[in-house]
């Protein structure tokens, strides 16, 4: 006859896999944790955002509010170079936060399915990392245009930023890139925001967990804010 | 009613899968969706064929055995119930179905329609539950619990633990099984000493199993028969990050403890 | 066949305390020489192999489904008794206890009775500090609902699911021990034969039901938490898998059957709408508190029910028993029903329901009330039916619920052969003739958290820690058995489906074993279930998948036992030549169609001991002594 232990021949029912062995070395790697890393990295872009479209928004105020707004800027270096440090980590955390758990939901479904019927999935959130793959673009875009003026549809201006959006905005194709990458900020911060608060669990239990009243206020602001410039200056309002 | 089948043979883990398509009559509207796959597999026993594996127990949407994809959603099209209580009459006459296992690297294929969703044992063996030897309880009235508190820990323990959550995930994620056990536990005075552990321990087995990450598409709560809401899965996020934090801080775990009446 | 009871000595309250303090005990560091094996993780297996394995056995734990999880007590949903009296109105242990051996028409033992009373209080205790979610009283009180067979409330519930609940607490107490190692989990896993050598049960055979594969388990002691046979008539309300080979196995072993013929009819089930029916769905007895039973008055009246006027309504169970009403208990309910249907007053497909209506407690206490109470069983009927029973009242009709009947077990648990203990539904022990609402929960627990823990450590003592050599014949012998019959099925080359073969069985059996019997009809069953066994081994066909997973192949098995046990069940039915609780004999009852029960000659357990070569089984009474309770005529008018 066979006695128990040979008649286990795959792993047991109850056997733990092999990889248990790190369990106590990985500290913050969880999915958890890291959803908890991206949302808190998040928390502190769209704080960014919110910052920079109050500044941006400057722009209707002339070109002496905005340009002294970032002539303050320079003038302050330690300020303006701890935020930059801040914000380069906070994206880098992110995406790569991102990129590990894109991985790992890579492999956890090997086979696909053959039909797919989605009841709760929206466009954003189905869409967050193209989003966010096209914002990491366009941020690079946005910095070498109008940060270091490395792209110049027309000639960069150090000292008056307010010509160099303007210059730029009245460009079609700049002012197009601009609009587009704006949907993909509401798009992705519409879906990110809500999330995020519920990765740091933070949000209170609801009847509806899927209303989100914080996150359509933060996507509207930023997505209008933003967009309204390019479009001022397309419509003659910004000159 | 007759239907059309487009249905997921697989003979064993190893061996590959394919579709086969199958025509079924003979079906009345009063008929559950596995009473339908009966169906089928009688008449293909009358032809000596095998007949289509698929997991059934309790058939009153309890036990949590069964469970397939229907035309891509798990548990069928309309939501709040398992296949053993979903009725033919809520599909038309002619229809095709693309009948489907629960896909995850953490639920592999045994046969056919049966997948081996041992990982969720595993994760309640890692720390889903409240220590207390038989023998060692106080009397039963000596803690009051509040009824909104023992209402929300009820919506949580409904889990039947079917697996359809991970199924509808696009990212095959266990956070809504995860989330219901810590929930149902934690809203409870008598889970709080365990709470921190459970979520620490919890968590990171559901990661060894290979499971996915939650990216809060909601798909989970709109598959699941019990309709658990997500908010279990914040609620995971909390305990969990909480009692990293006090891991951190080099207190002991217990010390996270925090209130109950949460909702 | 000895059948000692062994009941300790004293008054009925000290019984219990008495059998613990004159117990033998394992001292906590040899518990761990000892391997127990527990087959069946329901209420009962799960609480028994997570208690054992916190005690310090080393426990292995099987279940034929995917995980112990699914076990079918997760199908129970009105809830559990115990003699709390937190209502303050009037219950106690001895009303617990009285209740029941009433309730079980006196074909119970006083002394288990009496001790489940006792225990039921350390369940609730135990089950809150296990974090069930029990419904609670807005001061956060437990609440508690009342039941049929009874004028206290004394039911903890956790909404409609109390019985998942419960059977998750077990399963997560099992769980931790899983981990710390205690107990080896063998899920998919069906115990096909009992291993007894020199009269002790030694091991188990199982099938791993993913390969097939045939193994052997060698223990110091065999527990069989399986369940009942409800299955056993095709439709029940029983799971699909839910079945009867472990104890029929070990009857063939040796182990006694104790009153087969006692099973329970429940009142409120979901009418079969179709020959297709795959299983029979369960509405809460608890509905009863706030639905009202009734039929036209007219036979044969097509109206729908809300255009029949109140005085055209036939409130039978209120008109014929005053006192209990709607709340009359199981087998007095479910026969009142089929009466009244064979008299044609029966609604809905076939004449074969009866109306369960809410509409006086909806107008009483109004739709969310109603909702917190029952939402998710009156969902579950709209879902089935496709009828809103808020606004249509909802059709009910008997079906085969619960087996009182099962292995005959001692005091201690113990089957007839040394070293196999027997718990819950698969044992006879607590129940008598018919079992009350919200008790089968209760003695499970009892069974495996507070009962067997206990008085196995006096077993094994006596014993002492001898795993049978793997080598022994008795082995060998038992899987080979094991393996011939699975290849006679496997060979089988004939036209039938296993379900065709069932259907048949099941019908015949809830003809004549059903709600009423008959010398009569006892007779022809007896004599017809033969030709269908042997139809069966002729003519049966099987997918031709091979011995790997296969469900008609597990179908076939347990239906090839099934055959035996009913003609077991039909033996002892006639035998039994009374009306009992459930056993309703046609022949005995009184001019108003009541139960006539004669305590002169049947007031005994009847335990039938199997004989090889074809013979017939043996009868053995167990005789039934009332000290504490004279029986009385059960009246619930």
């Amino acid at each position: 006859m066979r006695t128990l232990d040979e008649l286990a021949e795959g792993p047991p029912h109850d056997a733990a896999p092999a990889a248990d062995a790190s369990v106590s070395q990985r500290r913050w790697r969880t999915t958890v944790g890291l959803k908890v890393l991206m949302a808190v990295t998040g928390v502190v872009l769209v704080t960014f955002l919110v910052l920079h479209l109050l500044g941006n928004l400057l722009v209707y105020q002339g070109p002496t509010a905005l340009n002294s707004y970032s002539a303050f800027l320079v003038r302050e270096p330690l300020l303006l170079w701890v935020a930059r440090a801040v914000l380069l980590l906070s994206a880098v955390l992110h995406v790569g936060a991102a990129v590990l758990l894109w991985a790992r939901d890579r492999r956890a479904r090997p086979v696909r399915y053959r039909r797919v019927a989605r009841r709760s999935a929206t466009v954003a959130s189905r869409t967050m990392r193209l989003t966010g793959l096209g914002l990491g673009g366009f941020i690079v875009f946005h910095i070498l245009h109008l940060t270091a003026g490395i792209i110049e549809p027309v000639p960069f201006n150090e000292h008056d930023v307010y010509r160099n959006v303007v210059g730029g905005f009245s460009v079609g194709w700049v002012a197009a890139a601009y609009l587009g990458a704006m949907g993909l900020v509401g798009l992705h911060v519409w879906h990110g925001a809500w999330a995020s608060l519920r990765s740091l669990g933070v949000s209170r239990p609801s009847p509806q967990p899927k209303h989100r009243p914080v996150a359509w206020l933060l996507a509207l602001l930023l997505w209008g804010g933003f967009t309204s410039i390019p479009l001022a200056v397309w419509l003659g309002w910004v000159r | 009613m007759n239907f059309v089948l487009q249905l997921w043979r697989q003979k064993n883990p190893r061996a590959e899968g394919a579709f086969s398509r199958y025509e079924v009559g003979g079906i009345t509207p009063d008929m559950s969706f596995l009473e339908m796959l009966d169906t089928l597999n009688e008449q293909l026993a009358s032809k000596g064929e095998a007949p289509v594996a698929f997991e059934s127990d309790c058939r009153e949407g309890i036990c949590g055995s069964c469970g397939v994809m229907i035309n891509g959603a798990a548990h069928g099209p309309i939501g709040g119930t398992t296949v053993c209580q979903l009725y033919m009459r809520h599909f038309s006459d002619g229809e095709e179905l693309v009948i489907e296992p629960w896909r995850a690297r953490a639920f592999p294929v045994l046969r056919d329609l049966i997948v081996d969703r041992s990982a969720f044992d595993r994760i309640i063996s890692a720390g889903g539950f409240i220590s207390v030897p038989t023998g060692a309880a106080p009397e039963a009235s000596s803690a009051l619990v509040p009824k909104q508190g023992a209402d929300a820990a009820m919506d949580s323990a409904a889990c039947i633990g079917c697996g359809a959550c991970v199924a509808a995930c696009p990212n095959a994620s266990a956070a809504l099984f995860v989330g219901a056990k810590l929930s149902h536990l934690g809203l409870l005075p008598q889970g709080q000493p365990e709470r921190a552990r459970r979520a620490l321990a919890m968590v990171a087995r559901m990661d060894d199993e290979g499971f996915g990450n939650c990216s809060w598409h909601g798909e989970c709560q709109a598959a699941c028969p019990k309709s658990i809401s997500i908010d279990t899965i914040a609620r995971t996020s909390r305990d969990w990050s909480r009692a990293k934090l006090a891991a951190g801080r080099r207190s002991t775990p217990d010390r996270t403890n925090d209130s109950v009446s949460e909702p | 066949m000895e059948l000692n009871a062994k009941i300790p000595e004293g008054p009925l309250p000290a019984k219990w305390d008495q059998r613990l303090r004159e117990g033998h005990l394992v001292g906590p560091s040899n518990r761990r020489k000892y391997t127990i094996l527990v087959v069946g993780s329901g209420l009962a297996g799960a609480s028994a192999a997570a208690s054992l394995g916190e005690l310090g056995y080393r426990v292995h734990c099987f279940c034929f489904q995917d995980s112990p999880r699914r076990a079918h007590s997760i199908a129970a949903q009105g809830g559990i008794n115990a003699a709390k009296n937190y209502r303050n109105d009037g219950d106690s242990i001895w009303r617990l206890f009285y209740d029941t051996l009433k309730g079980g028409d006196f074909r119970s033992r006083e002394a288990n009775v009496y001790r489940l009373a006792q225990v039921s209080n350390q369940i609730i205790d135990h089950c809150v500090a296990q974090g069930i979610p029990f419904a609670r009283e807005y001061g956060g009180t437990l609440a508690t609902r009342s039941f049929g067979g009874a004028l206290v409330s004394r039911t903890f519930y956790a909404r409609g699911q109390t019985g998942q609940q419960l059977l998750l607490g077990a399963y997560q107490a099992l769980e931790r021990q899983v981990q710390s190692g205690q107990v080896r989990m063998h899920a998919r896993t069906e115990m096909l034969d009992l291993v007894v050598a020199d009269g002790r049960a030694r091991g188990i055979v199982v099938r791993d039901l993913l390969t097939g594969a045939l193994g052997s388990f060698a223990g110091d002691a065999v527990i069989l938490a399986t369940g009942g046979y409800g299955n056993v008539y095709h439709l029940s309300t029983n799971a699909r898998g839910s079945n009867a080979t472990a104890i029929w196995r070990a009857h063939r072993r040796g182990a006694g059957f104790a009153n087969p013929c006692f099973t329970q009819i429940h009142p409120t089930c979901i009418p079969a709408s179709g020959p297709h029916q795959s299983k029979l769905t369960l509405m809460s007895e608890s509905l009863r508190n706030d639905g009202r039973v009734w039929v036209p008055k007219r036979k044969g009246d097509r109206r729908a029910p809300c255009d029949i006027p109140d005085d055209e309504r036939d409130y039978y169970l209120e008109r014929r028993y005053p006192t209990y009403g709607n709340l009359a208990p199981r087998d007095i309910a479910s026969r009142a029903a089929k009466e009244i249907c064979d008299e044609g007053m029966g609604v809905g497909p076939g004449g074969r329901g009866v109306y369960l209506d809410l509409d006086e407690a909806l107008r009483r206490i109004g739709k969310s009330a109603i909702r917190e109470r029952y939402g998710n069983l009156l969902e579950m009927y709209e879902r089935i039916t496709g009828e809103d029973p808020y606004r249509v009242p909802m059709r009910i009709y008997p079906a085969v619920h619960y087996t009182m009947g099962g292995l005959w077990v001692d005091y201690d648990l113990r089957s007839t052969l040394a070293g196999l203990y027997v718990l819950g539904e698969a044992n006879f022990s607590d129940h008598g003739a018919n079992r009350l609402g919200a008790s089968a929960l209760m003695q499970g627990l009892a069974d495996g958290y507070f009962i067997v823990p206990n008085t196995i450590a006096a077993g094994l003592a006596r014993a002492g820690p001898s795993p049978l050599d793997p080598e022994h014949p008795a082995f060998r012998d038992a899987e080979r058995g094991a393996r011939a019959k699975l290849d006679r099925l496997i060979a089988s080359r004939g036209t039938r489906t296993v379900e065709d073969h069932f259907r048949e069985l099941g019908a015949l059996l809830w003809e004549h074993c059903g709600m009423a019997r008959s010398e009569r009809g006892l007779s022809a069953a007896l004599e017809r279930i033969p030709v269908l066994r042997s139809e069966f081994e002729r003519d049966l066909r099987l997918p031709d998948t091979g011995a790997t997973l296969n469900e008609s192949l597990e179908r076939a098995g347990h239906l090839a036992d099934y055959y035996e046990l009913a003609e077991l069940m039909c033996r002892d039915a006639l035998e039994r030549d009374e009306s009992c609780g459930a056993h309703f004999r046609e022949e005995h009852q009184t001019p108003d169609g009541e139960a006539r029960r004669d305590d002169q000659h049947f007031a005994h357990v009847a335990v039938w001991e199997h004989q090889d070569g074809g013979r017939p089984p043996l009868l053995h009474k167990e005789p039934l002594s009332f000290e504490a309770v004279p029986p009385s005529t059960r009246t619930y008018k």
